[in-house]
């Protein structure tokens, strides 16, 4: 999908980036939650726990934000993605790859792919960022976002790979005959 | 970081605000989702307070977005969702009424209320959730499924012509026309706010994959593009442009100026006096 119109530029100072950065926080936190309570829905606990869990780590990463920067709860970010170029932004999960009958190793992969589209974002605004104290801030968020690439891993290499009849159901939703 | 507190915008409300707590029973990887992230969104753009909001549906798998919402909600009879939300805002024109449903319900129910609708061009905004079948029931052909369309239920497709409904509600008076996507949730926020700001009947498609029945629509992501012209508020302009595109435009495609119907037209009368008309 192409990017909107009127295509915000890079920011132009800390305040600025730091709020893309809580608008990107935000959405992963508002995606993980809703992403578990899809997973409870269709009972499968084990994934709805997980991603109640990533939500948890997001929620972290808000509250380290506004804690920072002296900020209110009730800050407005900025609308419609801000500086990322896709609809949704770098940290969110994809809603359209959910499985009702996903483990918590698919489930793991597409968390370790938004954490580590999340730190490309931080990497590229490092990169070219418009002084050394965003520099310095966006490789300070870098970091952080290394370090749930590197949980994420980590958790990943415990959970069991899953069978290639993991999808199978005997009683399918689509059955149609 | 920085020591010093700037001055900062809030808000009253955000987005989950407007989400009751109720879970979606949607399936999972459903457009829906992304479509009651876009509307929750909208109310937030405009802070609008969730009491001073009213969602008037119909039947089927969209249909349930009421419920699912922190504002008034009116799940309604199948078809009727228009009937419903119109005489919902002719009588409390204070209220912002939002009117949503699927393509089944929509087009073929309720397709003479969608005619209507856009003709009477009360102050409303109607989101259609558009999938191109009827997921509640199991994956039957709807007004807007593809004649080609080949499923156990419609061997070798239907064979019918796919209903058009923005040009549709462009021809019969619908005052604001936009096509949205539900996996552009922040996209569809911003072009369902607008609707919802634009005076008139407001309609806006919102391609909504059916991963369950219709998993080749989550190409869709990669089919669809926001448009880069602005809105027209010519209708003839905006007809050749929506007979003439491929169906993946996203963004508002008509803006006009047509009269509002409001409680000014007609004589009035008071409720009493009405009653008093079926008394026996």
């Amino acid at each position: 999908m192409n990017p909107p119109t009127q295509w915000p530029p890079r920011p132009a100072t800390i305040e600025e980036m730091m709020l893309q950065a809580l608008a990107m926080e935000r959405e992963a936190v508002a995606r993980y939650s809703e992403l578990a309570d899809i997973m409870e829905t269709h009972n499968n606990r084990e994934v709805a726990e997980l991603f109640q869990r990533m939500a948890g780590y997001e929620q972290h990463h808000v509250d380290h934000i506004l804690e920072d920067m002296h900020w209110p709860r009730n800050i407005v970010t900025p609308r419609y993605g801000g500086i990322w170029t896709a609809p949704d932004g770098p940290e969110a999960v994809p809603l359209e790859d959910m499985h009702y009958l996903m483990l918590p190793w698919h489930a793991l992969q597409l968390a370790l792919a938004a954490e580590q589209r999340a730190h490309d974002f931080f990497d590229g605004l490092a990169r070219e960022a418009a002084s050394d104290a965003i520099r310095k801030a966006a490789l300070e968020m870098r970091a952080e976002e290394a370090e749930h690439v590197e949980l994420v891993r980590a958790w990943l290499a415990k959970v069991p790979q899953p069978d290639s009849d993991w999808a199978a159901d005997p009683d399918p939703p689509r059955h149609t005959d | 970081m920085n020591e010093v507190a700037a001055p900062v915008e809030t808000a009253a409300f955000a987005a989950a605000d407007y989400k009751s707590g109720y879970k979606p029973v949607w399936c999972p990887g459903c457009g829906d989702y992304g479509v009651l992230g876009g509307l929750t969104r909208a109310l937030a753009i405009l802070q609008l307070p969730p009491h001073q909001v009213a969602v008037v549906s119909g039947i089927g798998c969209s249909s349930r977005i009421p419920a699912y919402t922190s504002c008034y909600g009116f799940h309604g009879v199948h078809g009727r969702a228009l009937a419903a939300g119109t005489g919902l805002k002719v009588a409390r024109p204070d209220l912002t009424v939002i009117v949503a449903g699927g393509d089944g319900d929509g087009y073929s129910i309720g397709g003479n209320h969608f005619l209507h609708a856009c003709r009477r061009n009360v102050d409303l905004t109607y989101i259609v959730m558009d999938n191109h079948v009827y997921g509640m029931t199991k994956g039957q052909a709807s007004p807007t499924t593809e004649p080609d369309w080949n499923s156990k239920l419609t061997p070798g497709g239907t064979g019918v012509r796919s209903f058009h409904p923005l040009v549709i509600a462009l021809a019969a008076g619908a005052n604001f026309v936009a096509r949205a996507f539900s996996g552009d949730s922040g996209g569809a926020a911003e072009i369902i706010a607008q609707a919802i700001r634009h005076p008139g009947f407001s309609f806006v498609e919102v391609l909504s994959p059916c991963v369950t029945f219709r998993p080749e629509q989550k190409d869709w992501k990669q089919a669809v593009r926001r448009t880069e012209i602005p809105a027209t508020a010519d209708p003839a302009q905006a007809a050749r442009r929506i007979m003439t595109d491929d169906g993946f435009n996203i963004g508002v495609l008509y803006a006009g100026d047509r009269p509002v119907y409001g409680r000014t037209h007609g004589t009035g009368i008071a409720p009493a006096e009405l009653e008093g008309e079926f008394a026996l």
